[in-house]
């Protein structure tokens, strides 16, 4: 139970960093900045990359879950990254 | 070792805050994506690290697989259908944190290794918005798309969320309690909570999927915080917070644009609904013989002797592709010596900051876009504004007249300007379903035509004055 109450108190505090961060954000870059939250969002990867790999190599739901999960995280990862970079360097060049 | 991999994920946090701190100036966001990028694989090989893996055979497949999904899908994705990826992607981040949870929790099911009170209601959460996400972006990127338009059948939706969220509260209870057989009540909660997302989103209408889409990114970020309370992994919390504060704001600043409340959006809204029929009525009175045209000839004499001019664009510039046109007239303009900004609402695209992403591809520089709060004090001094394919976000009557359903909505003032062309395809009213009273404004003028074919002609005519 203590985990979980520091678990959450940092949940809350890293709310309100994001907050103070993302309003510092021009409204010119608020596309980029949701694919990029997008491509940070797939850090669920961890857990998805755990679930894959701790089953041995018999097949059963958990492990097919976990390579649909890895699969997923990996597209959100990679195309959100991807996208937000050929965005943000339109912006980059100057007339 | 333990200690080691959880400071890799702080370490990773502490590259996502950096980068988004990166984003906060056009010159240092790509490097703040990049950063962020980095602290991705610090993480990745963290958990790579975990003594739990026995078996990466699995993992490697699985990110070879989405590695090509993922670059075919930036790669082919054109600018104006941002909205619709990013859309897809927050339902692809949700059905992620649906498939960790449910997979982390078979797994502690097989090995009869469940968790406390606290960890099973990280893994419904984790499912409840995780699903809710995923259904609910589908149904956005549908409607972006135009495959479904807005149903008539608003109420009969409504009651389908309504009757979903008290049976995945129902069935949230049998699975927290420990009751039935486990693993069906999760399919079936999992199920209804699908058909939830649905409900929640068909109602709403296409113009208002912008808020939708951001609110489904906060939704996306928060299931990755649920997710890291499911592993004890505060990496993943931070981050998940991190992509839920954006989202939630992101909404906000929408909202406030729309002059709307976030629950006027989800549930039904004073638009579309009230009465457009009898308006449609009044609409010939309204500019009858009031309206002044022009043409691109006019036009191009008027802009001969600006000094300060501010095109608006609106979304109908981008279906006309016409951003390049823009650009070209511009370019004219500014070596005859005049000034050239852009004013962007925050509405202006199909989401936030969609029109700067097109306008930039257009290779318009950046520091030319300004926004609503920094164009309007300006907009009295400017010579020409030029109104693109945008409506009522420059109708004077939100700011003018208290009986207007838009009244009290934050608009560009560019009646305020002394010249406003209109380019327009007709007089047929915006999303609000209203009349413009700045088409009738002494100052107004109104050039009929596909924006795409007028500035191309405008520019034509100034070479040749």
């Amino acid at each position: 139970m203590e985990m979980f109450v520091l678990s959450f108190t940092i949940f809350i505090l890293a709310l309100f960093v994001g907050v103070e961060l993302i309003n510092k954000v021009p409204p010119t870059l608020h596309t980029p900045l949701m694919s990029g939250t997008n491509a940070i969002s797939g850090v669920v990867i961890v857990g998805a990359i755990i679930s894959a790999g701790s089953t041995d190599l018999s097949p059963n739901v958990a492990g097919a879950l976990g390579f649909v999960a890895v699969t997923l995280a990996s597209i959100n990862i990679v195309a959100g990254f991807l996208v937000t970079d050929r965005m943000l360097n339109m912006f980059k060049r100057k007339g | 070792m333990f200690a080691l991999i959880n400071f890799s994920y702080l370490a990773a946090a502490v590259c996502f805050i950096l980068g988004i701190k990166g984003m906060t100036k056009p010159s240092t966001a790509v490097r703040g994506n990049q950063l962020a990028a980095v602290g991705m694989l610090i993480a990745v090989i963290a958990a790579l690290l975990h003594k739990e893996i026995i078996n990466y055979a699995t993992i490697i497949a699985g990110m070879l697989l989405g590695a090509a999904i993922g670059v075919w899908l930036a790669r082919r994705t054109a600018m104006t259908q941002m909205p619709e990826l990013v859309a897809s992607l927050n339902g692809v981040g949700g059905a992620a944190s649906v498939t960790v949870a449910t997979s982390t929790w078979l797994h502690a099911l097989n090995t009869d290794n469940l968790g406390s009170t606290g960890w099973t209601v990280a893994i419904l959460v984790s499912i409840v918005i995780g699903a809710v996400t995923l259904s609910g972006s589908l149904v956005a990127v549908l409607k972006l798309h135009g495959t479904i338009g807005d149903s008539g059948r608003n109420r009969a939706w409504q009651a389908v969320a309504l009757l979903t969220l008290i049976a995945v509260v129902g069935g949230s209870a049998l699975f927290a309690t420990g009751t039935g057989v486990q693993p069906l009540v999760l399919a079936a909660l999992a199920g209804l909570c699908l058909l939830l997302g649905i409900g929640l989103v068909q109602p709403i209408g296409g113009a208002d999927m912008p808020v939708v889409v951001a609110l489904l990114n906060a939704y996306s970020g928060l299931a990755g915080a649920a997710t890291g309370f499911v592993l004890d992994n505060q990496g993943l919390i931070i981050t998940g917070s991190l992509v839920g504060a954006s989202g939630l704001i992101l909404t906000a600043v929408m909202c406030k644009a729309m002059n709307r409340s976030l629950p006027n959006v989800l549930f039904g809204g004073a638009f579309g609904q009230s009465g457009s029929g009898a308006k449609a009525q009044d609409e010939g009175d309204f500019y009858a013989g009031k309206v002044k045209y022009a043409t691109a000839d006019d036009l191009a004499l008027l802009l001969d002797s600006a000094r300060k001019v501010v095109m608006v664009p609106g979304y109908g510039l981008a279906v006309a592709q016409a951003q390049h046109a823009v650009k070209e007239l511009a370019s004219q303009l500014e070596s005859r010596g005049a000034s050239v900004s852009y004013a962007i609402h925050p509405v202006a695209g199909r989401m936030p900051g969609h029109m700067n992403v097109l306008l930039a591809e257009a290779e318009i520089p950046y520091d030319q876009l300004k926004d609503m709060d920094a164009i309007n004090p300006e907009l009295p001094q400017a010579d020409v504004v030029i109104v693109l394919g945008a409506n009522d976000v420059v109708n004077p009557a939100a700011a003018e007249e208290p009986s207007s359903p838009i009244y009290g909505m934050p608009i560009l003032n560019v009646h305020k300007a002394k010249t406003v062309v209109v380019v327009k395809r007709s007089l047929s009213p915006g999303f609000a379903g209203i009349p413009n009273s700045l088409f009738i404004k002494e100052n107004s003028l109104m050039l009929k035509g596909d924006a795409k074919d007028v500035l191309q002609a405008t520019t034509r005519a100034i070479k040749d004055l």
